[in-house]
């Protein structure tokens, strides 16, 4: 097929100097999803170790998420970091207007109820801590807790960038950069509420319900 | 909740102490004395010859895709070599520790190493080569070619590029630290639960194994975003995906493989380094732990990875042979299909490696006929590979012998797998050398694809070719020593011979293991002849100047530039026409033809900010070895810092002006013209047409164009 779909080479366009260059934003978007592929992965695979290791056998006679597990408690968890994102979509209408105050306000909004999801979380650890749950306690709770913190964890750092774009955008207002790393960013933050949601409906409610 | 560490540690050093050097052993203090002295003359030299300032501004803080390729390739050949070393260490313990009579020195009841040591340098050996040899050299080909035959300016993200290789360097510091400072794992390569617990290995050798492994998972995670981005978006006008070199096709099957599967070993490691750290219980014996978790998380990446490395070196050879048969390539969309074929199946056969776990009959049948399927893509290469050659004009050159020798090599080790994809064979020869042959088989393929690859772009690169003598005086010497090593490897391996021998008991065995030295220092006489190689080509390197095309049969668009080719890759992006779009020009006289027109072309800057986090990356997995808190905070936060710094600033680029751009260009095509001089067989008119992939098409060739005129 190739040497017959190929032009007159009397004809041919030989060089090309009307091409200018590429879509920067997207293809750092793309980029990024690629990124955010692995980032899945990575989750699956912590998903996997855990599914391994829910057995009742995995728990060693110690406690099991039956026990441990507040599903009511881990529901204001989902919709803190629900909101949140609905927070930060918000914020980014307010983008395509080039309205810079409504993104800030998005963005704080995003921000805070980000910082609720990680307090309520990091109180909830304590307190299993308290009850003696940690990853020391048997295998079944080392995956419970590494794959929970694992998505705080993302959560961290997602709070924090989230801080250095309003830094950006207040400092720079909207460039080709602030734009498109606020829509990596909103696909970062919603990736993280979409991979909740399988923590808290396989890990937390199943767990309570096993 | 940190895990108590026996043995001494503070919170100023962690576990660092001086007796952590091991400066009283026999092998180890004279090769630090070597090295201190070797970095402090080559430190000196540079200082001497004041190329400090060039080496920082023109390699170190280089965003350029080349230059990045050619010190990813650096850094592979160096960890080739270390890895060789490793490799001639363990045959020399098994040839010499044969049997109860005989001697030990050193320390060692047999032979010259002891156990514990011996398990170190085979651990490091199979890291280094798959994944610090083998890896940076594909990525390092990848960089310099998939940009080029995709006809872009750079890969898409120029410094991501930067941090990808620099983190990789910190891989390989913190393994080649690990000689001098503490130990290294004795767990294997891929390592085994229980023993990898904190438990069972004590030591720091775990931890380095670790967070090694970590750091060249990040590395490569990032090149393979860059590189299936780079392809997916960076293309030049008029190349479709029908158009694609098979080289960039295998790039990109390879690198979702890469993007899909490391993340599988990041959370491996990460989980046995919650261990270790932290006391969890994923992969203890008790305590409701699971042992063949692990197993399976790591080959469910291992198995994956086999493939990543594969297939970049089978589409090596796919550029190798059309160049040197003069044909295209017979097949390409079967070629296509069947890399993605492997790409796809590769993940549903990890269980191979494990069928001794006992799975049962069912899952043990669903592994053993998935491998076995791997064989029906792989076959249809290898069909393809020869349909090119057959009937073409074959030059034997080095590179097309190199790759010859891959093709045969590439049938044994598949065989030899399929074998071992039957569980009643399995049964039997697993964790025998037999596999260590089967596998050593399937790597060398890579390593002779890359040897060929040396060859073929080299020219490119540089500007210059290799000494064809001394070159195929290496594939030979090398072809040898292959034959005289792994012949009675696959031999041992049916007698029982089981891996990882310090001590070989069976006397019987004595002529195979001595044969086996034989092989490796056949090898080492290889190894000197790539050194004469390097030093009697960069000798006669005015000699064996090149123009762009510097083979005359080369196909894809990266001989369509000049060679060593131009920090801006194109003057103007190229308008593709044909798949093999050079090979079409040619065949139409109009290779040769130069743009007319230039216009402004925008550059990224060069910057330190990678460098800087790789060498943090490397403190930062230093320290996590070394339990030293403090120090892993700091460089974690002074990553992020770097990170947010680089991001405020940005990178505003640098145009080359079309003036600029048409002067350096003119430059060049005088360069050009005085190596064709000397050149007689330069260029289109080397190839007879007979043998294109064109005939029979009705074309009449253009007049010749200006800047060509004088040798046509
Ligand atoms: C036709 C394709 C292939 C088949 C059917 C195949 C089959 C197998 C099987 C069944 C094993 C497990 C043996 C055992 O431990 O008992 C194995 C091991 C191995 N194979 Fe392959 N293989 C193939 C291709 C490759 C390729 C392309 C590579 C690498 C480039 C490779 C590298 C390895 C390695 C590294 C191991 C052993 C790792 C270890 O135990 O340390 N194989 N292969
Ligand atoms: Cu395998």
């Amino acid at each position: 097929m190739s040497a017959h779909d190929s032009p007159d080479p009397s004809k041919a366009v030989l060089w090309d100097t009307h091409h200018h260059g590429h879509d920067v934003i997207s293809t750092r978007s793309f980029g990024y999803f690629l990124y955010l592929l692995s980032d899945g992965m990575l989750f699956a695979t912590l998903f996997a170790a855990y599914g391994v290791l829910s057995y009742s056998h995995s728990y060693f006679n110690g406690p099991t998420p039956a026990d441990f597990v507040h599903p009511w408690y881990t529901f204001t968890q989902t919709v803190a970091l629900f909101l949140s994102v609905l927070a930060y979509g918000m914020g980014m209408s307010a983008v395509k207007k080039g309205n810079k105050a409504g993104l800030m306000n998005g963005l704080i909004a995003a921000f805070v109820l980000g910082v609720i999801f990680l307090g309520l979380d990091i109180h909830d650890m304590m307190d299993l801590a308290a009850h003696g749950v940690t990853v020391q306690t048997s295998g079944g709770a080392s995956a419970f807790i590494v794959l929970t913190q694992v998505h705080a964890a993302h959560i961290f750092f997602g709070l924090l960038w989230i801080l250095v774009m309003m830094a950006q955008v207040a400092g720079k207002g909207f460039t080709t950069d602030t734009v498109g790393r606020l829509l990596s960013l909103r696909m970062f933050w919603h990736l993280q509420a979409i991979i909740w949601v399988f923590v808290f409906v396989f890990v937390y409610l199943w767990g309570y319900m096993s | 909740m940190l895990v108590q560490v026996p043995g001494g540690w503070n919170p100023l050093l962690g576990r660092l102490a001086i007796d952590q050097i091991p400066y009283t052993n026999p092998i180890l203090a004279p090769l630090f004395v070597a090295v201190v002295i070797g970095g402090i003359i080559l430190l000196g030299l540079i200082t001497y010859y004041q190329k400090w300032g060039y080496l920082w501004k023109e390699w170190l803080t280089t965003v350029d895709h080349k230059k990045l390729g050619v010190m990813y390739i650096i850094l592979g050949l160096v960890m080739l070599f270390r890895g060789f070393i490793d490799g001639l260490m363990i045959r020399t313990q098994q040839v010499w520790a044969n049997g109860p009579q005989s001697s030990g020195v050193f320390g060692a009841v047999h032979g010259y190493l002891t156990p514990f040591h011996f398990g170190q340098v085979y651990s490091a050996h199979g890291l280094i080569m798959i994944l610090l040899a083998a890896t940076p050299l594909l990525v390092g080909f990848m960089n310099i070619i998939v940009p080029l035959q995709v006809g872009a300016r750079d890969m898409a993200y120029p410094y991501l590029n930067a941090l990808g290789l620099w983190i990789t360097a910190a891989a390989v510091a913190l393994i080649m630290i690990s000689l001098f400072v503490g130990d290294f794992a004795h767990n294997g390569w891929f390592g085994y639960a229980p023993i990898f617990e904190l438990q069972y290995s004590p030591g720091v050798g775990v931890d380095y194994w670790i967070w090694t492994l970590e750091l060249t998972a990040l590395g490569t995670t990032l090149g393979g975003i860059n590189l299936i981005a780079t392809i997916v978006k960076m293309r030049a006008p008029g190349m479709t995906w029908f158009r694609l070199p098979i080289f960039t096709w295998a790039s990109l099957s390879a690198n979702i493989i890469a993007l899909t599967s490391f993340p599988a070993l990041q959370v491996a490691l990460f989980l046995v380094a919650c261990d270790r750290y932290f006391g969890s219980h994923f992969f203890t014996a008790g305590f409701g732990g699971n042992l063949m978790l692990y197993t399976n998380l790591f080959w469910l990446w291992g198995h994956p990875e086999v493939y990543f490395v594969i297939l970049p070196a089978f589409g090596m050879m796919s550029e190798i042979f059309p160049a040197f048969s003069e044909k295209p390539l017979f097949g390409y969309i079967t070629m296509v299909a069947a890399s993605f074929a492997i790409a796809g199946v590769s993940w549903l056969v990890w269980l191979h490696h494990f069928f001794t776990m006992g799975a049962g009959p069912e899952v043990n049948s669903f592994f053993s006929v998935a491998t076995m399927l791997v064989g029906i893509p792989t076959g249809v290469k290898v069909f393809n590979w020869a349909f090119t050659m057959y009937r073409g004009r074959i030059t034997y050159t080095a590179a097309m012998l190199w790759a010859i020798g891959a093709l045969f090599l590439l049938l044994v080790g598949g065989l030899t797998g399929m074998m071992l994809a039957i569980p009643a064979i399995n049964y039997m020869v697993h964790n025998s050398v037999f596999v260590i042959a089967h596998f050593h088989s399937m790597l060398l393929v890579i390593v002779y694809a890359i040897f060929g690859s040396v060859l073929f772009w080299f020219p490119k690169v540089f500007g210059f070719k290799l000494d064809e003598f001394w070159a195929k005086t290496m594939f030979w010497l090398f072809s040898a020593g292959t034959v005289l090593v792994f012949v009675p490897m696959y031999m041992l391996g049916f007698m029982g011979q089981t891996r990882r021998l310090d001590y070989v008991f069976n006397t019987a065995w004595h002529p195979y293991l001595v044969t086996e030295e034989i092989g490796i220092a056949v090898y080492c006489l290889s190894v000197a002849a790539f050194f004469v190689l390097l030093y009697v080509s960069i000798r006669d390197r005015v000699k064996n100047r090149v123009g762009q095309d510097a083979w005359g049969t080369s196909r894809s668009l990266e001989w369509l530039t000049h060679s060593p080719v131009p920090f801006y890759n194109f003057a103007v992006t190229p308008h593709v026409n044909a798949r093999d779009e050079l090979a079409w020009r040619r065949h139409n006289g109009i290779n040769e033809a130069q743009p007319t027109q230039y216009v402004d072309i925008h550059m990224p800057n060069n910057t330190g900010v990678a460098i800087y986090i790789g060498a943090l990356t490397f403190v930062l997995g230093f320290a996590l070895t070394w339990r030293v808190w403090w120090l892993c905070l700091l460089s974690l936060v002074a990553i992020i810092v770097l990170m947010i710094v680089r991001s405020w600033r940005g990178d505003p680029g640098y145009i080359i002006t079309a003036a600029e751009l048409e002067k350096m260009e003119r430059e060049a095509m005088q360069r050009q013209q005085q190596v064709e001089g000397h050149l007689p067989h330069h260029g289109g008119h080397a190839v007879p047409s007979g043998a294109m992939a064109y005939e029979g098409q009705k074309v009449s060739p253009l007049g010749t164009p200006p800047s060509s005129g004088d040798h046509h």
